[in-house]
């Protein structure tokens, strides 16, 4: 088992370094876990050359998914994702916390898109990031690369506003055409979360092998 | 469209061309069909604008969203237990699969490892929601070329495995069983010899459908060599499962990338099919279930004593970090990216459902078809709505 692991982390350092040598300074961050998985972060002009690098040059054919994250944490407190617990009619947004924090292979900017694909060959996965400054939310296209990525940037056009240059045709495909706002962006608020409070944070399920017996009834 | 059966597309080509001579004089022009939002073959609500040109499709635009629930929003405020409620209801024929990747992914995060009984049912109910989920397919598929009696076996049938997976679940189709560290409970009592039964069942389904539908000279025709899928363009769109495998590509999860999943140390088989075609599809899956029946006879053997649940925290939070985790779910290769800033909610959860890359290919697949193959073609693909539209 061990050697089958450290032969796993012999590819993702060789994979490492082919990316490092073709892509340069493109290649701002990486984050690699051994036999599991690599991250890379990109340069955005380099977008469209990492894709075309990792499908030709390394034979990353399968295209697994394209998506993004926004790292601003949510305005609304305990009920969305942060747990700062905000009493009603308190000023919320002075208690919550705004600054970034990010991930693996890190980042500067709020919003960051991150796409994943396959070498189905070897069985390795690289998850490529890459950051979208505020002011310029667009970033080239992969569908010239991968014709998989048409739908998953129009997706993360409608819910997060991120357009896609040279994208085929970004139209809304989930929402309806007249949709505004862009619902995963973390300051959309969920509004059946805004007008009745989070139960959940209460709701702990009963373990089997917990001996505390009368739990106070939850449950109704 | 590259045929690989050439001759079988020329034949089927000329004969529609000597029906549309009769027409020859006439003058036509492009026309808009609309299928569905309902439509039997969408399994559920997926709408298809088709320009026609005469018979043929000159482009088709999948139109989703209208039962886009927004999961990937929900699961940014429910719990980590919670969140398996929620996507028990992406592929709803085969529920239990997709709770596994999900609970993968958290407890590779929290650095838990379920004990082996645990893991060896989850492979269990993991293959059966395989079975339950693809014996649909089997029974749906005959009905898209006009045989009805495959869906009433496949209905009658499926019963015998959704029965086992509700006596240790409780649900049917929701089981909601999956937990982080291990599983809710272990099996009941006799659950083992029944199962076996079923298993025995759902094989003698496999040959019953075999015999209804494969060499059925109106099956054949409507299924051997239209919507074929070259591996480049299928791995370009990031096709998984039965599909990619019946474009010849030797790729499955459970045994190139086995995460917390015991599939290797079973005895089995992964079956690809060279033609790419409606009929390899098909005829994949038809193996597949076979293939998984085995399996789980296996996993019924081999099955290990022990608990079923590992020591966690009363209140799970999840340590901060990312993970992604994938498991060749019955409709393709499923994952969940989950961001976690160390809370008890996910930060971001990414859901990779099959479906939605598998059907991104139809707007290249069905150009230049015939209106009638939209459907078996659309049937071969095997898409589950809520998979698509999350």
């Amino acid at each position: 088992m061990d050697a089958a692991e450290a032969a796993v982390d012999r590819a993702r350092d060789e994979l490492l370094a082919q990316l490092t040598s073709d892509l340069g300074d493109s290649l701002v961050e990486s984050h690699l876990v051994p036999g599991d998985d690599l991250w890379i972060r990109v340069a955005r002009g380099a977008w469209v050359e990492t894709a075309e690098f990792l499908k030709t040059g390394l034979g990353f054919q399968y295209f697994n998914f394209l998506s993004a994250i926004d790292w601003m944490p949510s305005p609304f407190g305990r009920d969305m994702d942060s747990q700062v617990d905000i009493e009603l009619g308190h000023d919320e947004a002075s208690e919550v916390d705004s600054s970034l924090e990010h991930g693996v292979a890190g980042g500067e900017t709020r919003f960051q898109v991150f796409a994943r694909v396959n070498d189905i060959v070897n069985g390795l996965g690289v998850t490529v990031k890459v950051d979208i400054p505020d002011d310029d939310l667009s970033l080239a296209t992969w569908t010239g690369v991968y014709a998989g990525a048409d739908w998953h940037e129009r997706e993360c056009w409608e819910m997060y506003g991120i357009s896609f240059d040279g994208h085929p045709g970004l139209r809304n495909i989930y929402l309806p055409s007249g949709f505004e706002g862009n619902p995963l962006r973390k300051d959309y608020p969920l509004l059946a979360r805004r007008l009745k409070p989070w139960p959940g944070i209460v709701d702990v399920e009963q373990m089997p092998g917990d001996d505390d017996d009368e739990e106070s009834g939850d449950d109704s | 469209m590259t045929a690989i059966s050439d001759r079988d597309q020329l034949s089927y080509i000329a004969a529609q061309a000597a029906d549309a001579r009769v027409n020859v004089e006439l003058e036509t022009e492009g026309m808009t069909l609309n299928i569905g939002p309902q439509h039997p073959a969408t399994h559920g609500t997926l709408r298809i604008v088709a320009k026609l040109d005469g018979e043929q499709v000159i482009a088709a635009d999948p139109v989703m969203g209208y039962m886009h629930r927004g999961y990937e929003k929900l699961t940014e405020v429910r719990t980590y237990p919670q969140v398996t409620t929620l996507i028990n209801r992406i592929d709803w024929v085969g529920s239990f699969a997709n709770e596994v990747p999900f609970i993968l992914a958290a407890e590779k995060l929290m650095e838990v490892e379920a004990p082996p009984r645990a893991q060896w049912i989850r492979t269990i109910l993991f293959e059966m929601s395989r079975i339950a989920n693809i014996a649909l397919f089997l029974g749906d598929m005959g009905l898209q070329v006009g045989a009805v009696t495959p869906a009433f076996f496949a209905f009658r049938d499926r019963e015998h495995v959704l029965n086992q997976i509700e006596a240790v679940t409780g649900g049917r189709f929701h089981p909601n069983f999956d937990r982080i560290g291990g599983l809710k409970d272990d099996l009941p009592a006799g659950w083992i010899t029944e199962t076996k039964r079923a298993m025995k069942k759902m094989r003698n389904f496999c040959d019953e459908i075999e015999g209804l539908l494969q060499g059925n000279e109106i099956f054949e025709a409507r299924t051997r060599g239209i919507g074929v899928i070259p591996a480049d363009i299928g791995l370009g769109y990031g096709l998984s499962g039965a599909n990619i495998r019946a474009s010849g590509v030797d790729w499955d999860t459970r045994r190139d990338n086995p995460c917390g999943l015991v599939h290797n140390e079973l005895d089995w088989k992964v079956w690809t099919h060279v033609d790419g075609d409606s009929f390899a599809r098909f005829w994949v899956r038809l193996q597949e279930v076979r293939e998984s029946t085995k399996m789980v006879d296996q996993l019924l053997d081999g099955l290990p004593s022990g608990p079923v649940m590992a020591k966690v925290p009363r209140i799970i939070k999840v340590p901060a970090g990312e993970a992604y985790v994938e498991t060749e779910n019955p409709l393709g290769v499923m994952g969940y990216y989950i961001v976690s800033k160390g809370d008890l909610v996910p930060y971001r959860v990414k859901i990779r459902s099959a479906s939605f890359n598998n059907i991104s290919i139809t707007p290249w697949l069905l150009k230049g078809v015939y209106v009638p193959d939209i459907i078996t073609i659309l049937g071969s693909l095997y898409f589950i709505l809520g998979d698509i539209d999350r």
